[in-house]
């Protein structure tokens, strides 16, 4: 239960503000795309060497790097738009996952795959999760001012300066490698919830990037602890509770939040 | 005779291989202030995205010379070390991305900070300054999407004053935008000339570039007339740019 928490404080300080900036350049479904991107790379390296923590890390990390490059090449160099692009990718990823999965037939260790085992993470688990939360905080504290100018005015920033492709393949990398971390305590389908949710719900509240990255990640842990301790005290799956009250938050603060709520 | 800023060399720039300005040629010399005047559709903002480096000619080049010493035409548009500062027609940002008047402001100076370097005080001055310059003194925290059209576009000058460049390109900068906001702006980039900064803007009110500007370039996708502004802008020559707009549309 310790190391779950740890976790969840990791998994909020890394995932949320990779979040805020996901919601800010409008591309919230393309973080739901790459997550079920992730599932073929992470199934084949488990039929390569079963369920092995560091092959299906980076077998999942290449499947959802290789689906953002693939998508995001074709919406720059072709008529399809980013939306459909991402779409297009995540369809033949998932589908394929799936496929490799069914051959196999079924196995009760990959239902970790898909829901996560937050109350079952090992100490190298749990390492894995801090590194990738400490290298995500630090390339976006490295990166602010970079990435709040390509999201905010990209064409100014092209003309300026040449490292806007940077921070974008860059800013997308750290979107796999948060999704990645999150499938390990919440699974590929459940990771989504703990980036795009707590950004959302903090829009709500304050309006500056710098507190908006704040509240998400206070939000995100606040939100995954009470889930965490939901599923501990009531037996339920520790994913869906965790994104479940992440979602309670979030429509609490769509009703309540002083910025731009509903009855406001 | 100080050597030309700007030198178009029979060129040609469109999009898809349709050209929308066709063959011109000539000279911009350092420190003028020139209007680009035309119908709609005559390629006016085709040329400042040529000139700014944004779309590469079909045919025939743009020279740029070196603005701060006018030597031998020598850097090439497309290098964004190149000192020119551009206002878009269209804002192409994100106005509902919360970012504030004073971080906005701030995009001017990144030619000189980067990514990573701090402001110094200097140029935390400055950037303070430029937006008391526009008018926007007192919102520096306001966030970018609860100002108006015009307040908007007080803060892109703000950002093109920490530029600090020697030849700034206007394309349309005073579309929808009010009178004391228009009169505000003008104001500026007459003192840019006055600093010996060269100005090509792109414009639709002849009555202002009568006003305002002494040199002009009427387009029509060639070259129509290129010259004082009131030898440029005589009935006869307007005559002259419609007529060649109903050729080329046929």
């Amino acid at each position: 239960m310790r190391r779950a928490l740890a976790a969840c404080l990791a998994l909020s300080l890394g995932a949320a503000p990779v979040g805020v900036f996901l919601m800010l350049r409008r591309m919230s479904l393309a973080a739901d795309a790459i997550s079920h991107a992730i599932l073929p790379g992470a199934a084949v390296a488990y039929l390569a060497s079963g369920l092995s923590l560091s092959t299906m890390t980076f077998g999942g990390m290449v499947a959802g790097i290789a689906v953002a490059l693939l998508a995001g090449g074709v919406a720059r160099h072709s008529v399809i738009r980013e939306d459909t692009s991402f779409a297009a990718f995540y369809l033949i990823s998932l589908s394929a996952g799936v496929l490799l999965i069914s051959a196999r037939g079924g196995n009760v260790d990959l239902l970790h795959v898909l829901f996560g085992s937050v109350l079952a993470l090992d100490d190298a688990a749990l390492i894995l999760l801090s590194a990738f939360a400490t290298l995500s905080v630090a390339a976006l504290a490295l990166g602010l001012r970079l990435l709040v100018f390509e999201c905010c005015d990209p064409a100014y920033l092209a003309r300026v300066s040449r490292l806007g492709p940077l921070a974008h393949y860059g800013f997308m990398t750290l979107v796999v490698v948060n999704l990645v971390g999150g499938f390990h305590a919440l699974g590929t389908l459940m990771a989504v919830g703990i980036v795009i949710l707590p950004a959302a719900s903090a829009r709500f509240w304050v309006d500056s990037v710098p507190s908006l990255l704040v509240a998400a990640a206070a939000l995100a842990f606040a939100g995954s602890t009470g889930g965490l301790l939901l599923s501990f005290y009531f037996g339920l799956p520790a994913g869906p509770a965790i994104v479940l009250t992440l979602g309670a938050v979030y429509l609490l603060s769509m009703f309540v939040g002083p910025r731009g709520s509903i009855f406001r | 005779m100080r050597a030309p800023l700007l030198v178009f060399d029979k060129v040609t720039l469109g999009y898809d291989r349709r050209p929308a300005v066709l063959r011109l040629s000539g000279e911009v010399a350092p420190g003028s202030l020139l209007a680009v005047v035309g119908p709609n559709g005559t390629g006016k903002s085709t040329l400042l995205k040529g000139i700014v480096g944004e779309l590469s000619p079909m045919d025939g080049e743009i020279r740029l010379g070196d603005a701060r010493n006018s030597s031998t035409p020598s850097i090439a548009p497309t290098d964004p070390a190149t000192p020119i500062a551009y206002l878009s027609q269209t804002s192409g940002f994100d106005v509902d991305f919360p970012i504030s008047v004073y971080d906005f402001a701030a995009m001017g100076l990144w030619r000189e900070f980067g990514a990573f370097r701090a402001f110094s005080r200097a140029a935390r001055e400055r950037l303070a300054e430029a937006i008391a310059t526009v008018g926007l003194g007192g919102l520096e925290k306001r966030l970018i999407g609860e100002l108006s059209g015009g307040q908007l576009q007080r803060a892109r000058f703000a950002r093109l004053i920490l530029e600090d460049a020697p030849l700034i390109v206007l394309d349309e900068p005073y579309n929808a935008i009010d009178e004391a906001t228009i009169a505000d702006l003008a104001a500026l980039v007459r003192r840019w000339n006055a600093e010996g900064r060269t100005i090509v803007s792109a414009l639709h009110n002849l009555a202002h570039v009568r006003r305002e500007y002494p040199r002009a370039l009427l387009l029509a996708r060639e070259l129509v007339a290129d010259g004082p502004t009131e030898a440029v802008l005589t009935e006869e020559n307007f005559a002259r740019a419609r007529e060649r707009m109903r050729v080329g549309a046929c």
